[in-house]
């Protein structure tokens, strides 16, 4: 990925987040994203992010789960090792729902795991940029992408004027690397380039 | 804003819920001079009348749980529609007692044909019969269905009588909260009564007896499931109505959402119930249990079965598989008529497939009689909700509706 500038600053309340988050868009700043203690209801739909596709691509994969399972054991059951199980056909579908079902689950499960972990850039012996640790704490920390065209000055007294409080710059990594918070890095030290 | 509190039953609604009654009636007597007099004493009438009024008041009585259990949970979501759900459980009183009298006329009037049990020189006879003598015997069953459809009856007007007693009067937070503790007593009584009935014994009694020699452990849950998704299903639809005119000002798609949801899980619930009582007889392979499924799964049913996994399993499972489908007011009402239908063709087969044991398809005597049902059903529900305000406007739980959020 590329390194970029950031503005970066917190907010106490939820209610001004929101307003924050309206006004940031109005005026034609681009947010990059909203880091938040916790999970805030109708923030994706204020800040304008499109429905998460995961599900699709849950769907797919239990799909493919029911496709291996039936494949595979219909394979076998009936030409590889066909075997006399209590006289019953060998194709005998009743008796394989149980593990398409598990297999089903299983692919959709471990897949869309995988797949959020994937998009959230979270994995083990990765890390990422953290824009404020106080966003794990009590702070909703919104972080507003700069352009060549931004004035940082000006978004910066635009926030604080919103009511954030912590306001800095960074230039920060967007993407993922290799490497581990507890041995590269000390996690509480503050690698931000502290302007304001 | 002010809510439109009051439901006015428009002119077209009234007469097509009084049409639908009284082809009910006709298919009745038409029904009855047809097939009452038969040589087989009947079995094709009682059939008919049995499969339909358990149905009907099976799914009526699922709103009842529906309520109660979301209250019991202490849920929120359901409040800006609950009366919806309430008045569609107020239509447990006409078709619980319809089918009181039914049952009534299928014990005194010694319908062999349908219940074997109650012939008391086969029994004497048989020692399986024998053996389940104390359950299936005329006395315990009158007993038991008089006290299992009154007191759902009881029940049910209790509940009502408490969601209604607070209309006029906004509560502190202390009455709030006794509010709830009493409205939660009064749901955990019917959800006791409900799994003694409808969990477990009534089906076994009302439906499973008609093969009184076998069994199946399953057979509740599985009828629970399958009227209870038809039950979400009718209240869905009673819902889309009060919005379609304009009522309901608080019930959005967010609500609309979740109904689909319990739609699309209890779907797959009864499938995973149909299929673990499917699948263990099929695999066993003992005839006691096997006969059973011997004219549904290959013999004189094998179609109905069939179209019974699609339209109940298949259908829900494809369709309401996306969040978009299920907060749209055209596929919901086209599914929730789809599941109502399926699980009519369901409980069809659960009780032609018992009675007879060859294919008796069907005609317009039973769509007639399910008419007729609807028809009772629309009119009830109609004239409970033009009776009381539609919103329960002091409830503690209204505002954690009105923000609800999926």
């Amino acid at each position: 990925m590329s390194i970029k500038k950031f503005v970066v600053g917190g907010f106490k309340e939820e209610g001004a987040l929101f307003t924050a988050v309206k006004n940031v868009r109005k005026s034609g700043y681009k947010i990059h994203d909203v880091y938040t203690p916790m999970p805030i209801h109708g923030l994706d739909k204020a800040m304008g992010l499109r429905d998460t596709s995961l599900h699709t691509a849950g769907f797919i994969y239990g799909i493919t789960g029911t496709t291996t399972a039936l494949s595979c054991i219909g394979w076998i059951f009936t030409s590889d090792w066909p075997i006399n199980f209590g006289g019953k056909p060998h194709f005998s579908l009743p008796a394989w729902i149980p593990i398409t079902f598990e297999l089903t689950v299983l692919f959709a499960a471990v897949g869309m795991v995988l797949t959020f972990c994937y998009l959230c850039q979270i994995a083990p012996f990765v890390k990422k940029h953290h824009f404020s640790l106080r966003a794990t704490d009590d702070l909703f920390i919104m972080v507003i992408e700069c352009t060549e065209k931004t004035n940082e000055t000006d978004l910066m007294a635009f926030l604080e004027n919103s009511g954030a409080i912590d306001i800095n710059i960074q230039n920060a990594e967007t993407g993922w690397w290799l490497g581990r918070y507890d041995k590269d890095t000390k996690p509480f030290e503050n690698k931000g380039t502290v302007i304001a | 804003m002010s809510l439109k509190q009051h439901f006015e039953i428009p002119g077209r609604y009234k007469t097509w819920s009084f049409a639908l009654m009284a082809v009910g009636v006709i298919s009745l007597i038409v029904g009855y001079i047809m097939y009452g007099g038969n040589p087989d004493n009947g079995k094709r009438f009682w059939s008919t009348m049995l499969h339909n009024s358990v149905y009907f008041l099976l799914i009526v009585n699922a709103a009842m749980f529906f309520f109660c259990a979301t209250t019991l949970a202490l849920g929120g979501f359901q409040i800006s529609f609950r009366r919806v759900t309430e008045a569609v459980s107020a239509s447990v009183i006409p078709i619980g007692i319809i089918t009181f009298i039914i049952l009534l006329c299928l014990v005194f009037g010694n319908k062999y044909a349908i219940y074997e049990w109650l012939n008391k020189d086969v029994v004497a006879h048989d020692p399986i019969l024998n053996g389940k003598k104390g359950f299936l015997n005329p006395t315990f069953f009158i007993i038991w269905t008089t006290l299992t459809i009154g007191l759902w009856i009881v029940l049910g007007i209790k509940m009502r009588q408490i969601s209604r007693e607070i209309d006029d009067t906004p509560l502190t937070v202390e009455e709030g909260k006794k509010y709830i503790f009493k409205n939660t007593v009064w749901s955990s009584v019917y959800i006791f009564w409900f799994a003694l009935t409808v969990a477990s014994t009534v089906p076994w009694l009302w439906l499973m007896s008609i093969n009184a020699h076998w069994f199946s452990t399953m057979y509740s849950w599985y009828t629970f499931a399958s009227t209870f998704v038809a039950g979400i299903a009718l209240m869905t639809l009673f819902v889309i109505y009060l919005k379609n005119q304009g009522y309901l000002e608080y019930t959005n798609e967010e609500h609309l959402h979740d109904l689909g949801k319990f739609q699309f899980a209890f779907s797959i619930f009864w499938t995973y119930l149909w299929f673990s009582q499917f699948m263990l007889i099929w695999y066993a392979n003992i005839s006691e249990e096997t006969i059973y499924f011997k004219n549904r799964f290959e013999g004189a049913y094998t179609g109905i079965f069939y179209l019974n996994l699609v339209i109940n399993f298949l259908a829900p499972l494809l369709i309401y598989m996306t969040r978009t489908s299920k907060r749209n007011y055209a596929t919901v009402t086209f599914m929730s008529v789809a599941l109502i239908l399926g699980h009519w063709l369901d409980v069809y087969q659960m009780v032609f497939g018992s009675t007879f044991k060859d294919y008796v398809p069907l005609n317009l005597f039973d769509f007639g009689i399910a008419a007729g049902f609807v028809g009772l059903i629309m009119w009830q529900t109609a004239r409970v909700l033009s009776k009381f305000p539609l919103i329960p406007i002091n409830h503690p739980f209204l505002k954690e509706s009105i923000i609800h959020h999926t």
